[in-house]
């Protein structure tokens, strides 16, 4: 089967019932998507699909087939991608283990609508768990990307 | 030589400079720690104290990895101790090598040492002609010194990094999405397992249909020993695939059933438990003393209760284990103690000591002691099933909220008594609670080794003790902080706890102060004084008092500026929309960090939800080291404790624990965080205080007082969970 990720088009020998995360972990070997809960509950593990943010961790590698994803190594490359930028300018973290599945959400946030409001962030992460208490911080520094935006 | 009870206790135990750092041969300097990263930024503060106090650029420094037997050994990375243990052995490490650099470079110079000083790893003799840098004198040599006095360090005009901090310095990779968790290890023949747990506490294997999985492709292996029942895998998805399969082709006996714990604060109350009386903070093995009043005061009398409580680390605990062919085995570990953990594996494994080694690898923020050290025991008994392959082992999401040591329930009773002036003529503070100190430890009966007592030749648990230090466990902050005449503080320890408990952040400090200054609102209402003032009025501390002013005037008072306020009188109601401010203050195990928050709430009436609107803190944590590393520190343990506070209780049952995962624990989301404001007092005369756990208990008296501002109604027993709202304002009896 065939998958396009980070704009690259991977023709897949993989079974096809098995969770999109360990195909884009164990054979793309992108480890930027976490595992937190395997329930859809924690949104670690969310990538854009054509654009969107989807879970990854219970979805079978079937159900993506021609489409085109996106993880956070498709972000960047030598500059961070102003919402990366964002978080490192805020120190907007603290463990770091949710930061992926949030990059993913705010990306799609950010492509839709570059001026959202605090209430609009706070929505959009809302799948999200973090529980080092990084909410604030990460809300204050998306909350001035927007101002800048 | 100067006393070596002087020195910092990180460098009494471990007192070679080359054991802290290294000056490499390419212009950077090493820089190792016993203490680990857990997203606390604490190697980011690290590295700016010891960059000023050597004189290098911040840039320059490279943090080691922690490994064991290779850097020092500060046995656990807790109790917010990092910055006063490993920050001061460090800080003198820096200074130690500063004085032998420079009387190198006085030789080499010819110049006056008391002249020289190290810019940038740059020494230059007075005039700038000639220079040497410390990498030609030192790069890449062993010092070879023993650190036994303590040697001249730098003022703190002279710091440029300390009190100024810089970007996190394990940020940027971990915004990229580089594998930097031990959950991303590459490593050469890596493969995976799963453990399959019995269905609750006491259960035991009886039978382990082995045929019904062999077929399974990708199958590496099984392990059976006792009840401890494994899978390894090529890859996780097997593993995890394969560990579905054997969960089904496993029996197990009926089992001892927990006990029946209706109300958790009775079962505290009523259980057999050991009192010992504090003294000064201390408690002490003495008779209780008996409840006196003076006659004619007025008495005050409140029960307040916490639930058991997650660490909810958001991954699932992991660990990987490699045993070499030539028997030395290998872990890696998101571990607090991984020297301790080295001790604890060697008994568990029957192993010497020195044939295992244990590697610090980051894991996701843990909050004290989780899954991290249980689950790298399963990763060994794994791996010894498949000597040469690295083998990873990941818990659950459902193991993780299952099988981690809890944060253990308490209920704590105040009684005071005031005076016709309205001040405390009496106090009296008993707090009931299960061990806190569940870490494993090599030495000692028993074994806090999750998987130890499920082997075919069970090592028990440790009985559990009644630490008996100052400020630890139960106790923690249980000494009120304001100038009281003889207060009676008892701990009650009770050793039988239904759930297996350990050390979660701040530990007996978010119920004792979440009931000391619940308490202090309840007096102030009483004696009919404003609760901050009442405070003042019982506050000798100049530093608390400074917290607690600065956090009134940033928050602008305690009243509400907007429509559907509270006044503070309560109106014993959440039928209208309302709003409300309270304030609490603190002092960490009343030897850290000070802080005092308050926190706005708006209840809705329709819902009884209460939501955290916005948060302030001051704080004062001595010298500070890096702003806003500190800031962050007491944001997220601000917002912890208010997700704590208001939403979290383990659930159990007969068989077992019913809060399995995010939906039936739910914790604080993005939607339901606060603005929060900190402002700190830096005080750089002072010594720098350790930070981690200064929040959680203000916040969540803070959160309480803020409730009862808004509707009059106190909520005594946590979560404030719009239940508990319900009941409270049905009336007595039912709350």
């Amino acid at each position: 089967m065939r998958v396009i990720v980070n704009g690259v088009s991977h023709e897949l020998d993989v079974d096809r019932n098995v969770p999109l995360l360990h195909v884009l972990r164990d054979a793309l070997g992108l480890k930027s998507v976490k595992l937190g809960c395997g329930l859809e509950q924690c949104g670690a593990c969310k990538v854009l699909v054509d654009g969107a943010p989807e879970f990854s961790c219970r979805r079978t590698v079937g159900e993506f087939e021609g489409m085109s994803l996106v993880t956070l190594e498709g972000f960047a490359n030598e500059t961070l991608h102003p919402i990366q930028q964002a978080l490192l300018d805020h120190n907007a973290a603290q463990c770091g283990y949710c930061l992926s599945g949030i990059l993913i959400a705010a990306r799609a946030l950010f492509d839709a609508n570059p001026r959202p409001s605090r209430r609009e962030i706070q929505i959009a992460l809302d799948d999200h768990l973090c529980r080092c208490g990084a909410q604030p911080r990460i809300l204050n520094a998306f909350c001035e990307l927007s101002a800048n935006g | 030589m100067a006393d070596r009870a002087e020195l910092p206790p990180s460098l009494v135990r471990n007192p070679e400079l080359d054991q802290w750092l290294t000056i490499d041969a390419e212009a950077t300097v090493t820089l190792r720690t016993g203490k680990v990263e857990l997203g606390q930024g604490i190697l980011t503060a690290l590295t700016l104290i010891l960059a000023d106090e050597l004189g290098v650029e911040p840039v320059r420094v490279r943090v080691a990895v922690t490994r064991t037997g290779v850097a020092p050994n500060e046995l656990v990375t807790a109790g917010s101790m990092s910055i006063e243990q490993s920050g001061a052995a460090l800080r003198q490490a820096g200074a130690w090598a500063r004085r032998l650099l420079l009387a190198q470079a006085a030789t080499v110079l010819d110049a006056d040492v008391a002249t020289l000083d190290i810019a940038d790893g740059i020494i230059s003799a007075p005039g700038g002609n000639q220079t040497v840098s410390i990498w030609e004198l030192q790069g890449g040599r062993d010092f070879g010194t023993t650190i036994d006095e303590l040697a001249p360090e730098r003022s703190p005009t002279e710091h440029r990094w300390v009190g100024r901090g810089m970007l996190r310095v394990d940020l940027e990779p971990k915004l990229r999405g580089a594998g930097v968790f031990l959950q991303d290890l590459e490593l050469t023949g890596l493969c995976h397992a799963r453990v399959i747990r019995p269905p609750g506490p006491n259960h035991r294997l009886a039978r382990f249909d082995r045929s019904r999985i062999e077929r399974e492709p990708g199958l590496l292996g099984v392990v059976v020993d006792g009840s401890f029942l494994a899978v390894l895998a090529e890859s996780e998805y097997d593993a995890i695939r394969i560990a579905g399969r054997a969960s089904a082709a496993a029996r197990w006996h009926d089992a001892e059933r927990l006990p029946e714990v209706a109300d958790l604060s009775a079962y505290l109350v009523a259980n057999e438990s050991a009192a010992f009386p504090l003294r000064e903070g201390v408690p002490v093995e003495a008779e209780v003393p008996p409840l006196t009043w003076p006659l004619g005061a007025r008495r005050v009398v409140a029960e307040y209760s916490r639930p058991y409580l997650m660490h909810a680390s958001l991954a699932p605990s992991a660990a990987v284990a490699l045993l070499n062919l030539d028997g030395h085995l290998t872990v890696w570990s998101h571990s607090q103690g991984i020297e301790l953990l080295r001790g604890c594996l060697a008994r568990a494994l029957r192993m010497d000591t020195d044939k295992i080694s244990v590697v610090h690898t980051a894991g996701a923020g843990c909050y004290g002691h989780n899954g991290a050290d249980d689950v790298a025991l399963d990763a060994a008994l794994c791996a010894r099933a498949l000597p040469g392959r690295p083998v990873m082992l990941q818990w659950t999401r459902q193991q993780e909220h299952q099988w981690e040591p809890y944060g253990p329930a308490a209920h704590v009773r105040m009684e005071a008594a005031l005076d016709e002036r309205g001040r405390i003529c009496g106090w009296s503070h008993d707090v009931w609670g299960f061990t806190h100190m569940g870490r494993p430890m090599p030495g000692g009966d028993g074994l806090n080794l999750l998987a130890a007592g499920h082997l075919a030749e069970p090592i028990p648990r440790a009985v559990p003790r009644p630490a008996l230090r100052a400020e630890v466990g139960i106790h923690r902050n249980a000494w009120p902080i304001y100038a009281l005449h003889a207060p009676r503080v008892v701990k009650r320890f009770v050793a039988d706890s239904p759930l297996r408990t350990s050390s979660l952040r701040a530990l007996g400090a978010h119920a004792n102060v979440f009931a000391i200054e619940s308490f202090m609102d309840e007096l102030a209402l009483a004696a009919g004084h404003d609760p901050v003032e009442f405070r003042m009025n019982h506050l000798d501390d100049r530093r608390a008092r400074a917290v607690l002013e600065r956090v009134v005037a940033l928050a602008g008072g305690l009243d509400c500026p907007s429509p559907g306020t509270g006044t503070g009188t309560g109106t014993c109601t959440y039928t209208k929309p309302s709003r409300g401010r309270g304030v609490a203050v603190a002092r960490y195990k009343n030897q850290a960090s000070y802080a005092a928050v308050v926190v706005q709430v708006a209840v809705d009436p329709d819902s009884a939800t209460i939501s955290a609107e916005q948060v302030w803190i001051a704080a004062d944590a001595g010298q500070v080291i890096d702003p806003d590393g500190l800031v962050n520190q007491l944001e997220g343990g601000a917002v912890q404790s208010l997700s704590w506070t208001l939403k979290e209780a383990v659930e159990f049952g007969r068989d077992g624990v019913t809060s399995t995962d995010w939906d039936s624990y739910p914790i604080l989301r993005f939607s339901e965080v606060p603005e929060v404001m900190t402002v700190l007092i830096d005080r750089p005369e002072e010594p720098s205080l350790g930070a981690g756990e200064a929040t959680q208990g203000p916040t969540a008296a803070a959160l309480g007082n803020a409730v009862f501002a808004a509707t009059g109604l106190r909520l005594r027993d946590l979560p404030m969970t719009p239940e508990r709202l319900r009941r409270t304002a049905a009336g007595p009896g039912d709350a």
